[in-house]
């Protein structure tokens, strides 16, 4: 790895390359898998098909056939890589310690690169998430603020009637009903880019996250009160932008390697003790920004200090100790817990957000069955393989209606969305975050 | 070992034959696309790996057999598979030939508490067994390393051990009777639901350990037995592998016949404790998981004696598993040690080898000595009550100059083994890893025997050919 040898300016220049494929991995990482198979059972595609292109083994099997010069990117390989969730059930199951989120990145990466699955529509709608909506936060405030006010004019239910949304494509049509609700303010409204808690013990940076900021403002808020009420200060600056997960996740890890240095660039790290977020499937990616970077001498170094920072938000607040809540906002409830795949699996984080639900008064915990079971939202997989995406949903909610639960807890946007549309008005979805929040203001008496 | 490492060009088959295939299997169950074939090239064993020409994914017994005759009237060979977690090789493809994967023959066809058996479909993860028989309070007890994954056909295929070999025995020890496809498309039933049964000869342990170089088992029919009432776990760890050896040993002169009885090295330690998390102390040289189970009060008497022993032999330490699921978390994570071992190098080669009990410190310092004559890293685990031992040797299959030493380490422990009266593999089959050594074991005698054996079934020699032994050496 470039980053710990001497360089030369030639060398360095050329370190920062724009694209980054399966050759580009170090090697070790694709050998790293010893095909023993252990991961097969925990993967929901290899279950639904019981073939082996379509479990974790044989997916490594096919990027290490690339790497090895043995298999040209084909449009099969492309449509494969896309056909895994990307849910990471596989990194938790794996004795070997294999990094698949890696493998996974690059080798979706790779397929982009060789342009295998190009359609012109599909070409135009990356274009405008990947490299527009979520590349430039201007943009994706203004959509937000579209969206807001066409869900809240009451053109969305003249739209449905009208028979317009027959223009979009099937996928996204299917989808349109289930498009979440805009929050009407974001998160910098609600919250000041310096908010100092009366005693002082910490002082942590905020990530509003895009989705999040968009959607849940309100959970962004939720964050900040809880660390304050731990005696964190909070700094949050203004413009943040998407952290670049959504692009590695898909494959553009130029565009994410942008995202990643301009967040790095909005935080001042040597004041900060932590850098905290609240979404799932940020964080399983902005805790392993020296990856993409390590190549990029301005900001390798920068870039592991980052990666020593970043937290989640319950990990953070196990780590530090967070005071037990005693007010009760919501009494009798029974309450469960979904574990988003990229906290689980991504970050290995099971015991706090379990650790802070117990600790609110009022609710009942009851433990979900497979819990760590992917509810089909991964991303964007919903809008691209509905069919699979819909059955773990299904299976999701069976599950949910076991415990006979009346609040959900779950701790990533897409996993909030995609389990609220499953469980319907009855059950109420909910960041565990917020749950606390509102145990705190409770003990005010207030409420929100 | 034979080594081959970069895909070798595989023959393929015509495109009739293809078509003959998807009429006889259904078109969606014969797959022959690059991208279909390359991850069933290898099982679990490293440095092994050839292509398909072809995988064929039958449903039932019938499709099994038709598709059997006809590969055999073509004269194309045909590998049968399981879930290729083998760890000798065998379901690595042969050249030109057809993978039959048998995953999808996953029903579990029958519970029957009044017999105590059970009947089910080759493909059967061995998990779902012991899952399905829960309920009735029964227990289905060879437990291999790979049971969440592995299938029953492959388990009967190789005969295979598991974690509580010492009190319950292995794989063979359980079936009762199977159905068979032969390889001119014949479909036999063997063995029966009677306990006592000597009619014929036992057809049936002709199959069990054949790897898949006789016929294709479709179903098995298993003995399941009372599910134990109490479990006790301990976890002993001591500064010596000898102490750990000694009190094993102890334990069995005193006619304790614990369920299980696993010792993992430091190294192995450390790997499985750096993936499980669960507490395995990773400072001692030697650690070993005991389990008892059976009747409450036995168990309270033997975990009692067997703490007694374990402390009079010398432990550093012996901790009682906290509950139920703390017992079950130890041996998982004991049950992932091979996997969590290749975190170390890039290639992880596991040995098998077996001795007898008595033998077991001998060949625990063998494989030491032999590690440190050879400059190589070797971490070893196993099931010590069982006399069988898993030198791990953590190498990289790159490296010509090391891999010549690791060559020459296995042949000084084979040859110290056999020297000892064991064996080259006590769990995981001969497959193509282990062929190489089979001749310093068997007599001319034994080749000729097994030789005799597979013509009779096999004339062409097309079912799993070139496992185990060649037909023409
Ligand atoms: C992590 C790990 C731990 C393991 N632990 C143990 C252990 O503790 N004890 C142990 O004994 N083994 C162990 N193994 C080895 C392996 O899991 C067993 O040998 C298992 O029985 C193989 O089952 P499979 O379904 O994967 O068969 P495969 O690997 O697919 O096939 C194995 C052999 O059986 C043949 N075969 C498969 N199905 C059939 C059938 N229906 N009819 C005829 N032939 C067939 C194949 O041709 C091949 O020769 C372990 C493996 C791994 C990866
Ligand atoms: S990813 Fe891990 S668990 Fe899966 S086959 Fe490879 S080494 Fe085994
Ligand atoms: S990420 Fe999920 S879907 Fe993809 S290989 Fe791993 S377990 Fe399977």
């Amino acid at each position: 790895m470039a980053s710990t040898k001497e360089i030369s300016e030639d060398q360095r220049k050329s370190a920062v390359r724009p694209l980054r494929h399966m050759a580009d991995l170090d090697y070790s990482v694709v050998q790293q898998c010893m095909h023993c198979g252990m991961c097969l059972p925990s993967c929901p595609t290899y279950l639904e098909t019981r073939m082996e292109r379509n479990s974790p083994r044989g997916r490594i099997a096919l990027m290490r056939a690339i790497a090895d010069g043995e298999l040209e990117v084909t449009r099969e390989f492309g449509e494969e890589m896309y056909y895994c969730l990307g849910c990471l059930a596989c990194t938790t199951a794996c004795p070997a310690g294999v990094d698949y989120p890696q493998l996974f990145e690059h080798a979706r990466a790779e397929v982009e690169a060789a342009d295998v699955l190009f359609t012109p529509g599909r070409r135009f709608w990356r274009w405008l998430t990947l490299r527009q909506l979520f590349a430039k936060p201007w943009m994706l405030r203004a959509v937000g603020r579209m969206l807001w006010l066409y869900q809240a004019s009451g053109l969305c239910a003249l739209v449905r009637k009208s028979g317009l949304l027959r223009l979009l494509p099937e996928n996204l049509r299917n989808l349109e009903p289930t498009t979440p609700t805009v929050c009407r303010h974001f998160s910098e409204q609600l919250i000041a880019e310096i908010e100092t808690p009366p005693a002082r013990k910490y002082r942590v940076g905020m990530l509003t996250g895009c989705v999040q900021d968009l959607v849940f403002s309100d959970v962004n808020l939720d964050t900040v009160e809880v660390l304050l009420a731990n005696g964190c200060e909070v700094v949050t600056p203004r413009d943040q932008g998407c952290c670049g997960s959504l692009h590695a996740h898909n494959g553009d890890l130029e565009q994410a390697a942008i995202q990643a240095r301009r967040l790095i660039d909005q935080f001042d790290l040597a004041s900060l003790d932590a850098v905290i977020t609240n979404a799932a499937g940020c964080g399983s990616h902005l805790k392993h920004f020296s990856n993409l970077l390590r190549d990029d001498p301005a900001y390798a170094t920068r870039a592991d200090a980052w990666d020593r920072k970043a937290r989640d938000i319950s990990q953070w607040l196990v780590e530090i100790g967070f005071r037990k809540p005693n007010g009760v906002a919501e009494t009798s409830q029974v309450m469960t817990y979904h574990e988003a795949c990229h906290l689980c699996h991504g970050q290995g984080i099971s015991k706090q957000p379990r650790e802070i639900l117990k600790a609110i008064p009022g609710l009942e915990f009851v433990e979900l069955e497979n819990a760590t079971h992917c509810c089909g939202s991964a991303g964007v997989y919903n809008i691209t393989q509905p069919e699979q995406a819909g059955k773990l949903q299904r299976e999701k909610a069976a599950c949910i209606a076991k415990t006979g639960a009346t609040l959900v807890a779950t701790a990533n946007p897409g996993c909030h969305l995609q389990i609220q549309n499953a469980v319907g008005g009855e059950t109420v979805v909910k960041h565990p975050i917020s749950l606390l929040a509102a145990s705190y203001r409770a003990e005010k008496g207030e409420a929100r | 070992m034979t080594s081959v490492t970069k895909a070798a060009p595989v023959a393929t088959l015509s495109s009739s034959t293809i078509a003959r295939l998807r009429e006889l299997a259904g078109a969606e169950n014969v797959l022959t696309e690059p991208e279909d074939l390359i991850p069933y090239g290898f099982d679990g064993t490293a440095a092994l790996k050839h292509g398909a020409a072809c995988v064929v994914m039958p449903r039932t017994s019938e499709v099994v057999a038709a598709v059997l005759r006809f590969a055999v009237s073509q004269g194309i060979p045909v590998v049968t598979r399981g879930s290729g977690t083998g760890l000798s090789g065998g379901s690595v493809p042969v050249d030109g030939g057809i993978v039959l994967t048998l995953v999808h023959l996953n029903h579990i066809l029958e519970v029957d508490p009044a017999n105590l058996t059970l009947l089910a479909e080759a493909g059967v993860i061995t998990k779902a067994i012991d899952d399905a028989a829960l309920p009735h309070g029964l227990f289905y007890p060879p437990d291999p390393g790979s049971m969440k994954i592995s299938t029953i056909g492959g388990n009967v295929a190789n005969n295979s051990g598991g974690l509580r070999g010492l009190k319950y025995g292995v794989t063979r020890d359980y079936v009762m009777g199977m159905e068979v496809v032969l390889p001119d498309g014949s479909i036999a039933w063997l063995g029966s639901k009677c306990v006592k049964d000597v009619a014929g000869y036992s057809m049936k342990d002709l199959f069990v350990g054949s790897e898949g170089t006789l016929g294709i088992i479709t179903k098995v029919l298993l003995k399941v037995v009372p599910r134990p009432k109490a479990r006790r776990t301990l976890l002993a760890s001591f500064d010596s592998m000898e102490a750990a050896a000694r009190s094993v040993s102890k334990i069995i002169e005193r006619q304790i016949i614990p369920c299980t009885l696993e010792f993992l090295d430091r190294r192995t330690c450390e790997c499985v404790e750096d993936y499980a998390k669960v507490g395995l102390p990773t400072s001692a040289a030697a650690v070993v998981l005991m389990e008892t189970d059976g009747h409450p009060a036995v168990v309270e008497e033997e975990a009692a004696a067997m703490e007694a022993i374990a402390r009079e032999c010398g432990a550093i330490s012996v901790e009682k598993a906290a509950d139920e699921a703390h017992a079950v978390r130890l041996a998982t994570a004991r049950r992932s040690a091979f996997s969590a071992l290749a975190r170390i190098r890039p290639t992880t080669i596991l040995e098998d080898v077996t001795v007898p009990r008595s033998h077991l410190a001998e060949i625990v310092a063998f494989v030491e000595e032999v590690a440190a004559r050879h400059r190589l890293q070797i971490a070893t685990f196993g099931h010590f009550g069982d006399g069988n031992v898993h030198p791990t040797i953590l190498t990289d299959e790159t490296d010509h100059e090391e891999m010549e030493r690791v060559h020459l380490a296995l042949e000084e422990i084979f040859a110290k083994t056999i020297a000892l009266g064991g064996t080259i593999t006590g769990e995981h089959g001969v497959g193509l890893a282990k062929k190489p050594f089979l001749s310093g074991q068997f007599d001319e005698a034994s080749y000729a025997l097994m030789k005799q054996v597979k013509l009779a079934l096999d004339p062409r020699g097309l079912l799993n050919p070139g496992k185990i032994f060649d037909l023409d050496r």
